[in-house]
């Protein structure tokens, strides 16, 4: 049997939050909200993990300033060692202080960009990708709510319906469900 | 919801809902455009090719082209690569500075100005491109394996540091400004009907589509990409100033370098910001967005920038004499009383004495007011840069070296050139993209947009009980009295 999930459409971002809020406090597991902007507050309510990202972002950065000071390390004191306007040339920690602005951008341009990919994969948003977003109004001005049956086997659909007919919906759906 | 005090002006006047945000934006992408877009794109179109032309003229027949001498090496390319990567500074700070202070002005503008940051710096990078002559052989400055007995760049070099900090900046800044588009591209993209127009923006928005867990990574994705480009911002044109810091000329050797270009940086991207944003905002209706406030706040911002750029000015010029360095001391005399005083005193009218006018609330409140005086700022900066690069060298230690600097026609050219490219570019952009940061304004709408801070007539606090927008405005004419 094909899973059915109840999108919820609501106009206003505080309502859904609150509808969200008492669904989830009857014990309703809400599968995600989809809206224009980001609703504040509305992770801890449903259960949306803290993003970690930030730490892939430190990840990515480290790995940066560890290849800048390989490489020029490598290319200035190891392979061809030059004499520069009376710089150290044969000591990385004595030449280090001239070396410190390009080890600083490449840390900033591996974080920056390592980020945005794992951002864009995390996302699953590339180039061509379809939209998955259940009504185009949701990037607009609408608010939708994603509510799964089998999720919430403790109720039938139609309960399930009826409690969020409550919250101050403006439109619900029954759709099956497609793919996963 | 954030709760702002009412006392501060709303950011979005008039009666805007969700929706009418998403109209305006979206209305000029839609419709057609107005004769007055094709006049401008003509032209710039014909300034840039006429621009492109002086390029390519450049690089078939050699430097020799440009007015450069034994003297003076370095003239208007550089001035114009400095001046034009100054502008690029603007759009970064707006949108991860002002992010980092929670300043929410900045929503307005930061799309729009970090368009405009993103063709400053491609129009910055094509001077020190072609300055090398030849342009064939431009990825040199890369560390790459060659065939000259691994000879490597070298990275003592402020020169090399510039290649990292400006291709390092280029390529974050767009990453950044990509990465807000991506849910106004979506908006777009669930909105027109054309379905070549669909097929492209479902393309470019990447298949967003908005759920809690994507909006979680969006919000400390811009975080972190503002912590980051924070630094940046100011590494960018601290390096660039090092290219003259480090070395020994007179007139360059000068240790408050970064700090002064930064700040000039700043305050010639903020002028370009409004003398862009003054014609778009009127153009494309969009007043209720970007108003008198948020063209204040930028004023502010060149009060102080100009100021602190003021200060450098006249620190230089009593350090060059209380450092008793007699080589020091004549080349700032020079600047002010030497062939080229009159460059040298634009530069102090433009910049230090100009904008200490914005300490009058009426006149940094008059757009009229502010777009001249932007536009003076951008005249300003670029004698800055001339005044700087040309003044400290053209008369070196041997007199008899001693000369004047005149641009060619390509000089001319190619500067004007870059200009028609710019506009081009960015009158592209405010045809197809979307100008305003959508899905941000709309964030702040219920704490700082004008009906709802005054509580749709029923006053303050009306909203917290009162949730639905629609409802509101059917009962708002019955009992209008109890305002306030």
């Amino acid at each position: 049997m094909a899973d059915k999930v109840i999108y919820a459409m609501y106009d206003d971002d505080d309502v859904l939050k609150d509808g969200a809020k008492m669904l989830v406090g009857k014990g309703v597991h809400v599968a995600d909200v989809y809206s224009p902007f980001p609703i504040h507050g509305i992770d801890p309510i449903i259960g949306v993990k803290h993003t970690r990202l930030g730490i892939n972002a430190f990840l990515y950065g480290l790995t940066g300033t560890t290849l800048a000071i390989i490489a020029i390390n490598y290319f200035m004191i190891q392979d061809w060692p030059m004499n520069i306007g009376g710089k150290p040339s044969f000591s990385m920690l004595e030449n280090l202080p001239s070396f410190i602005p390009i080890i600083f951008e490449f840390t900033v341009l591996c974080a920056a960009h390592g980020m945005a990919i794992t951002y864009l994969l995390r996302n699953k948003t590339l180039p061509g990708m379809p939209a998955r977003n259940p009504d185009p109004r949701t990037t607009d001005d609408k608010f939708v709510m994603e509510v799964r049956v089998n999720e919430n086997t403790q109720f039938s659909g139609d309960e399930l319906q009826a409690m969020i007919k409550e919250t101050g919906i403006i439109e619900i759906e029954e759709r099956e469900l497609q793919g996963s | 919801m954030h709760k702002e005090a009412s006392i501060r002006e709303p950011l979005i006047l008039g009666d805007k809902s969700y929706h009418d945000i998403t109209e305006d934006v979206c209305r000029p992408i839609e419709n057609d455009a107005p004769k007055a877009w094709y006049l401008m794109i003509t032209i710039a179109g014909l300034v840039a090719m006429w621009g492109i032309g002086c390029i390519l003229y450049l690089i078939g027949t050699g430097i020799g082209t440009w007015g450069l001498n034994k003297t003076v090496g370095w003239a208007w390319d550089i001035t114009n690569f400095v001046w034009w990567v100054g502008i690029g500074h603007a759009g970064t700070l707006i949108s991860a500075v002002l992010l980092l202070f929670r300043q929410k002005w900045r929503m307005a503008i930061n799309r729009s100005a970090e368009a405009m940051t993103i063709f400053a710096v491609m129009m910055a990078a094509v001077f020190p491109g072609i300055h090398m002559g030849r342009i064939w052989v431009a990825y040199w400055v890369f560390p790459l394996p060659n065939q000259f007995g691994s000879l490597w760049v070298n990275f003592n070099s402020p020169l090399l540091w510039d290649v990292f900090a400006i291709s390092t900046y280029f390529s974050v800044s767009l990453v950044f400004w990509y990465i807000g588009l991506i849910p106004d591209f979506a908006t777009i993209r669930d909105r027109v009907t054309r379905p070549v127009a669909k097929k492209i923006y479902s393309i470019l928005s990447f298949g967003w589509t908005g759920n809690a867990k994507a909006w979680n990574r969006f919000e400390i994705v811009s975080l972190v990409l503002a912590g980051l480009a924070t630094p940046l911002v100011f590494s960018v044109h601290s390096i660039v100033s090092m290219d003259f810091a480090t070395s020994i000329v007179p007139g360059w050797h000068t240790t408050i370098f970064p700090p002064y270009f930064v700040s000039g940086a700043v305050f010639s991207g903020f002028a370009m910001v409004l003398t862009l944003l003054l014609i778009m905002r009127k153009a494309m209706h969009l007043e209720n967005y970007i108003h008198v406030k948020h063209v204040e706040y930028m004023n502010i911002v060149i009060i102080v920038t100009g100021s602190i750029v003021g200060v450098a000015y006249i620190t230089e010029l009593f350090i060059s004499w209380y450092s008793g360095v007699e080589y020091e001391a004549y080349a700032f005399i020079n600047r002010a009383t030497g062939p080229y005083w009159w460059a040298y005193w634009s530069m102090m009218t433009c910049n230090v004495i100009s904008p200490q006018l914005f300490w009058f609330k009426k006149l940094r409140r008059n757009l009229a007011f502010t777009f001249v005086l932007s536009l003076v700022v951008n005249i300003g900066m670029w004698f800055e840069r001339f005044v700087i690069i040309v003044t400290s060298i053209h008369r070196d230690y041997i007199p008899s070296s001693w000369t004047m600097f005149h641009p060619t026609w390509v000089d001319i050219g190619v500067f004007i050139g870059t200009i028609g490219i710019f506009f081009f570019l960015f009158l592209l952009f405010a045809r197809f993209f979307p100008v305003l940061a959508l899905n941000e304004l709309k964030s702040i709408l219920k704490s700082s947009g004008e009906n709802y801070k005054e509580g749709f007539g029923y006053g303050e606090g009306y909203w917290d009980k009162h949730a639905h927008h629609e409802e509101i405005d059917e009962s708002k004419n019955d009992n209008n009295d109890s305002n306030d």
